[in-house]
C-alpha cells in the first residue's frame, strides 16, 4: 500500500474546501469588535478541497482494520459486532441535537433514556444504583474508589490503601493513586484465582477496598468469591469490580448478588457501543444502596410522569462530566438491551462463553495453556512453547496480521509469560473460529520450520513492524511547525 | 434475539470440542445459589420497533428545528460538514479500536498525529495528546500535571472558568492533598460584569502550582491575560488555559503565544451535534518539556524495517498498561471518533473556513447584542467578546429565561447564577454562523414581550 501524504501535503495556497453558510447578517469587522492585539494574523490550517479531504480520510481508513472487517480477538476488549441500528438511533435528530443546556422541560425524552438505561443496568448487574455518568471505565472506577473512601469516611474511618490483584489491569492501580490510595499487589494462586490467605494477612484496618475483575483477565471466574467478599467485609473494607468482563455474565449471575459493592460497566464492550478506534467509550457506575448517597452528581430522577435533575446529595463525590455522561453512547448501549431482551443478553454470554472454550479445547494442543480449566469469555494461551524455538508471541501476533486476523491482547496480563489473551467473543461464527484456529495451527508449524516468516511478519499489511525506539527517543508527535526548519 | 452467528448444530459440535454437555457446564465456577438469576427488562425489539421506539424518546426532546437557541457555555452548534459524518460512519473507523497494532491501524494513527499537529499550530502550543475525555478531564488532568510537576499544593482557578470544570477538577483531586482555591475574576457592578484579574493575580504565590484562566472566559469576554502570566512566572507557577470555543481559535491570538504551559478545551462543537453534551473530546496540548508527563495516547511519526514513513503510539511508558500506580493517568480509551470528526471538519473548513465561521459568530452575537438593546435590554459583558455575551436580567435570570421560552420559544441562554451566585440576575446568550436572522428576530421580539 502507498504512503499517504499528510493532508499539509495536500495544501494549495487559496484553495477551498466546504464553503460557510450564506452570511444572514451585516458583517462586524472583527477589529472593530476586539482589539488588534488580541486577533491572530495566521492561521497555519491545511487548504484542501472537498474531494482532497475525503479521499484523504477514505484513504486512511483503509489502512485500519476492523470488527466489520475480520475477527478482532482482542482479550479484554471485547471486540463484537455492533449493531447497525445503534448508529441510526443515536442520530436521531431528537437524540443528536439536543443541547446539554436545556431545561428539563426541553429534555424528557433525554432524562428518560437516561433513568431507564440506569433502571436496565440495574437488573442486569443487580445493583440498586447506576449512574451512567463517567466517560469510560477508568472515570468509573476513579468514581467507584472516590465513594468508596467517602463511604468510609462518613463511618469515621480513614483508610488509604488498596489492594489490587497482580492479574489486574494496570487503570486499576493507576486509579489507586489518583483515588491517593497506597496500592499493595495481590499474588495470583496456583489455580488462577484469590490467594485466600495472603488476602487474609493483607486485610487490616488500614485497606479501604479490594479492587478485582470478574472474570479475572485469566478469563477465569474467580471460584472463592464468596469467601474474597465475606474476607474483605469481615475487615471493614469494601469489594470493587472492574466490569471489562462483564459480558460474560449476562444473565448467568448478577454481580451484586456475590455481595460485590462496587462495579462498573464498559458500555462500549459488554453493551457493544463502538469503540471508535479508541473512543468514546461510556463508562457505568453500579453500586449497593449504602452507598448510592456518594455517586456522581447531578443524578436523573423521576418525579410522577416527569425526569429531573435532582439536586446534588451532600454526600455525592461531586461531577466527572461537564454533563451527564458520553450520551450519544448511552442511546447505543440503551438501543442494544432494548434490542435483545434478557434472553438476547444470556444468549450473548452463552456464545462468547463457548467460542472461548471452544478455542481453548481446539489450540491447547498447539500452544501452552497455563490455567487448564474452563474459561469464560477469553482464553490465555502462552507462546512459551515457541519461545523455545526462538520466536516470540511478538512473532506470532505480527504473524496473525499477514492472514487477515487482529491479534489478540498480547504480553497481557503480566503474570502470564509470552501470554495471548483472546477474546472471541459471540458474534463470531464456528467458521470464523474455525479459520482462526486453522491460522493459529499454520503459525504454530511456521515456528517449528520457517521462524524467519514470523519474525518478519507482516509482510501483507500496509508497512512492515515499526522503530518504536526512535519514535520514543525522539518524538516527532506533529508536522513541523511552520515557519521551522 | 443477539447477534451471535451460531445455531444449535454449531453449539453442539462445539460443545463436543471442548468435552462438555450443555453450556451450563461451562457456568460451573458461578456459586449454584447466584446461577441464572431472571433479569427483569422488557422484551426485545426489532429493528423497526426499536427505531420507532427511540423516535418517542427523540420527540420527546426540543431540537434546534422546534426553538431559537442562544445556548452554548462550551458547546456549541458549529457547521459540521456532511463528508465529516459520512466519514464517521465508515466500518474502518468506528469499529476499530486503539491502534495497539500499528501495522493494522495505520489510518487511526496518521489520523491522530494530523489531528495532534492542528491542535499544535491551532493554540500555538508544541505538543498535542490525542484528546481526553472532554475539557472537563481534560482540565482535571492539566492540573494533575501541575501538581506532579511543581509538588506545590494550591491550585488558583478562576471563577469565569466553566464552573462544571471547576467541579470536576475539584473531584479529582478530591482525595489528594491540594488545595484548589476558586478566586474572582469578573468584577459585577449593578447592571454589568467586566474581567478583573487582579485577585487572581494576588492569589498566585510559592506555592501555586498552577493558575487556570479560561479565554473567550465562561461569560464570553476576552481580556489580555498578561498579568497573570506575569504573576504566575514570578512565582515559578504553571498557567492553565481553557478554550471556550475552539473556533474562537479562528480568530483570536492563541493562548500559546500568550505564554499558556498548558492548553485544555472541548472540541464536541466541531465533530457533530451536541448530543445531549456527549460523548465529547477533551484538548490537552503542552510545551515540549512536558511530553513526558502528558496523559493519554500521543502517535508518533516512525519508519517501518522498510524505512516507509509509518506512525505508532509513542512514549507509552506513560501509561497505565505499562506503568500501573505511577502512570501519568489512568486514562485508557479517549475520544477518537469525535477527535477525528474535529480533524475532519478543521481540514475540510481549512484556514479561511474556519476564520470565516468564527467572523460569522462573532457578527451573529454582536447583531443579537444590538437587537436586544433593541428591545430594552442591557448588555452587561463590559469587554470584548467573540460570540458570546451577559446579558442583564433585572428581575432573575432564572425567571426570564422561562418566560422567554414558554411565551417566545426562544432559549435565550444559560443562568450565570451557576457561575456565582451574585450573577443570577445574567443571562449568557451565545450565537454562531448558524444563528439566523430570525432566531435574532425571535429572541429581541420575546424579550421586549417579557420585559
Amino acid at each position: 500500500m502507498t504512503e499517504e501524504p499528510l493532508i499539509y501535503d495536500l495544501s494549495s495556497p487559496g484553495r477551498r474546501g466546504v464553503r460557510p453558510p450564506l452570511p444572514q447578517f451585516d458583517p462586524v469587522d472583527p477589529t472593530k469588535a476586539l482589539p488588534t492585539s488580541e486577533l491572530r494574523t495566521d492561521l497555519p490550517l491545511p487548504e484542501a478541497s472537498e474531494i482532497d479531504v475525503m479521499r484523504h480520510f477514505l484513504r486512511l481508513s483503509h489502512k485500519n482494520h476492523s470488527v466489520d472487517t475480520a475477527m478482532y480477538p482482542l482479550g479484554s476488549c471485547t471486540m463484537k459486532y455492533n449493531p447497525k441500528v445503534n448508529e441510526v438511533t443515536a442520530r436521531t435528530p431528537g437524540l443528536a441535537d439536543v443541547h446539554p443546556n436545556q431545561p428539563p422541560a426541553t429534555a424528557q425524552g433525554a432524562l428518560e433514556l437516561i433513568y431507564e438505561l440506569e433502571a436496565l443496568l440495574a437488573s442486569i448487574t443487580g445493583f440498586p444504583a447506576v449512574s451512567t455518568q463517567p466517560a469510560a471505565g477508568s472515570q468509573g472506577e476513579l468514581c467507584g474508589l472516590l465513594s468508596i473512601l467517602a463511604w468510609h469516611e462518613s463511618r469515621g474511618e480513614t483508610r488509604t490503601q488498596v489492594l489490587v490483584p497482580d492479574s489486574a489491569h494496570g487503570t486499576n492501580p493507576a486509579t489507586g493513586t489518583m483515588s491517593g490510595l497506597e496500592v499493595i499487589s495481590l499474588p495470583t494462586a496456583d489455580d488462577g484465582g484469590i490467594d485466600l490467605q495472603n488476602l487474609e494477612e493483607r486485610l487490616g484496618p488500614g485497606v479501604a477496598a479490594i479492587m478485582l475483575t470478574l472474570p479475572s483477565t485469566l478469563g477465569l471466574f474467580e471460584r472463592r468469591i464468596l469467601e474474597v467478599v465475606d474476607l474483605v467485609h469481615a475487615a471493614g473494607a469494601q469489594v470493587y469490580c472492574d466490569g471489562a468482563n462483564m459480558n460474560a455474565m449476562l444473565g448467568r449471575v448478577r454481580p451484586a448478588d456475590l455481595g460485590i459493592d462496587v462495579m462498573h460497566l464498559n458500555l462500549h464492550k459488554t453493551f457493544s457501543t463502538p469503540h471508535g478506534g479508541g473512543g468514546p467509550g461510556a463508562g457505568a457506575l453500579a453500586v449497593q444502596a449504602h452507598l448510592e448517597p456518594f455517586l456522581p452528581s447531578p443524578r436523573v430522577v423521576r418525579n410522577g410522569d416527569a425526569f429531573e435533575l435532582a439536586e446534588p446529595s451532600p454526600t455525592s463525590i461531586g461531577r466527572v462530566h461537564s454533563h451527564l455522561g458520553n450520551f450519544g453512547n448511552l442511546v447505543r448501549a440503551y438501543t442494544y438491551i432494548r434490542s435483545l431482551g434478557a434472553e438476547g443478553l444470556r444468549e450473548a454470554a452463552d456464545d462468547a462463553v463457548l467460542n472461548a472454550n471452544y478455542l481453548r479445547a481446539s489450540l491447547s494442543d498447539d500452544y501452552d495453556l497455563p490455567y487448564d480449566r474452563i474459561c469464560m469469555h477469553e482464553v490465555v494461551l502462552a507462546g512459551t512453547r515457541q519461545r523455545r524455538l526462538g520466536v516470540r508471541t511478538l512473532d506470532i501476533a505480527k504473524r496473525l496480521i499477514d492472514y487477515g486476523i487482529h491479534p489478540p491482547t498480547i504480553y497481557f496480563p503480566i503474570i502470564v509469560d509470552e501470554a495471548l489473551m483472546i477474546e472471541p467473543t459471540e458474534t463470531e461464527s464456528r467458521e470464523s473460529l474455525d479459520n482462526f484456529i486453522d491460522v493459529m495451527r499454520r503459525i504454530a508449524r511456521e515456528a517449528e520450520s520457517d521462524p524467519d516468516k514470523l519474525h518478519d511478519a507482516p509482510v501483507n499489511a500496509p508497512v512492515r513492524r515499526l522503530d518504536e525506539v526512535t519514535a520514543n527517543r525522539r518524538p516527532n508527535v506533529r508536522r513541523p511547525p511552520p515557519g521551522s526548519a | 434475539m443477539s447477534y451471535a452467528p451460531n445455531t444449535d448444530a454449531d453449539r453442539a459440535a462445539m460443545l463436543r470440542a471442548v468435552g462438555v454437555e450443555s453450556i451450563d457446564d461451562l457456568f460451573v465456577d458461578i456459586p449454584v445459589r447466584h446461577r441464572d438469576p431472571e433479569l427483569d427488562l422488557p422484551p426485545a425489539l426489532p429493528e423497526t420497533d426499536v427505531i420507532r421506539h427511540l423516535g418517542e424518546l427523540g420527540a420527546r426532546n426540543a431540537t434546534s428545528s422546534d426553538l431559537a437557541s442562544f445556548l452554548g457555555a462550551g458547546f456549541y452548534r458549529h457547521f459540521v460538514p456532511a463528508l465529516v459524518d459520512q466519514q464517521l460512519l465508515r466500518s474502518e473507523w468506528y469499529t476499530a479500536y486503539t491502534p495497539y497494532q500499528p501495522e493494522m491501524a495505520q489510518g487511526t494513527l496518521q489520523a491522530m498525529y494530523e489531528f495532534q499537529s492542528l491542535v499544535c499550530d491551532l493554540t500555538g502550543m508544541d505538543v498535542s495528546n490525542a484528546s481526553l475525555y472532554d475539557g472537563a478531564s481534560a482540565l482535571a488532568e492539566a492540573v494533575l500535571l501541575c501538581r506532579g510537576l511543581t509538588r506545590r499544593p494550591r491550585v488558583v482557578i478562576a471563577d469565569t472558568v466553566h464552573p462544571a470544570y471547576r467541579d470536576v477538577a475539584a473531584t479529582y483531586v478530591s482525595a489528594l492533598d491540594v488545595d484548589l482555591r476558586v478566586v474572582s475574576a469578573a468584577r459585577r457592578d449593578a447592571t454589568s460584569v467586566r474581567p478583573d484579574l487582579q485577585a487572581l493575580v494576588d492569589a498566585i504565590d510559592e506555592q501555586t502550582s498552577c493558575v487556570v484562566i479560561q479565554r473567550p472566559d465562561f461569560l464570553g469576554m476576552v481580556v489580555d491575560p498578561d498579568p497573570v502570566m506575569q504573576a504566575a512566572r514570578e512565582h515559578g507557577a504553571r498557567v492553565v488555559v481553557v478554550v471556550g470555543d475552539p473556533v474562537s481559535l479562528g480568530l483570536l491570538v492563541p493562548p500559546g503565544d500568550l505564554g499558556a504551559d498548558i492548553v485544555v478545551g472541548e472540541l464536541r462543537s466541531l465533530a457533530g451535534p451536541p448530543a445531549y453534551g456527549g460523548p465529547g473530546a477533551g484538548m490537552f496540548a503542552v510545551r515540549s518539556q512536558l511530553i513526558r508527563r502528558v496523559p493519554g495516547r500521543i502517535a508518533g511519526r516512525t519508519t517501518d524495517l522498510d524505512g516507509k514513513n509509518a506512525f505508532v503510539l509513542t512514549l507509552q511508558t506513560r501509561e497505565q498498561h505499562i506503568r500501573r500506580e505511577r502512570a501519568t493517568s489512568n486514562i485508557t480509551t479517549n475520544q477518537a471518533l469525535v477527535t477525528l470528526g474535529a480533524t475532519i471538519s478543521l481540514c475540510a473548513l481549512g484556514r479561511r473556513g474556519l476564520r470565516e465561521i468564527a467572523e460569522q459568530s462573532l457578527t451573529a452575537a454582536h447583531h443579537a447584542a444590538e437587537a436586544l438593546v433593541g428591545a430594552g435590554a442591557v448588555i452587561a459583558s463590559e469587554a470584548p467578546y467573540v460570540n458570546e455575551f451577559a446579558v442583564h436580567a433585572p428581575a432573575g435570570a432564572a425567571a426570564r429565561l422561562e418566560r422567554l421560552r414558554k411565551e417566545g420559544n426562544v432559549l435565550a441562554g444559560i443562568d450565570l447564577g451557576c457561575v456565582s451566585p451574585t450573577f443570577d440576575d445574567l443571562i449568557l446568550v451565545a450565537a454562531t454562523e448558524l444563528t439566523t436572522a430570525d432566531d435574532v428576530e425571535a429572541l429581541a421580539s420575546a424579550w421586549a414581550r417579557t420585559q
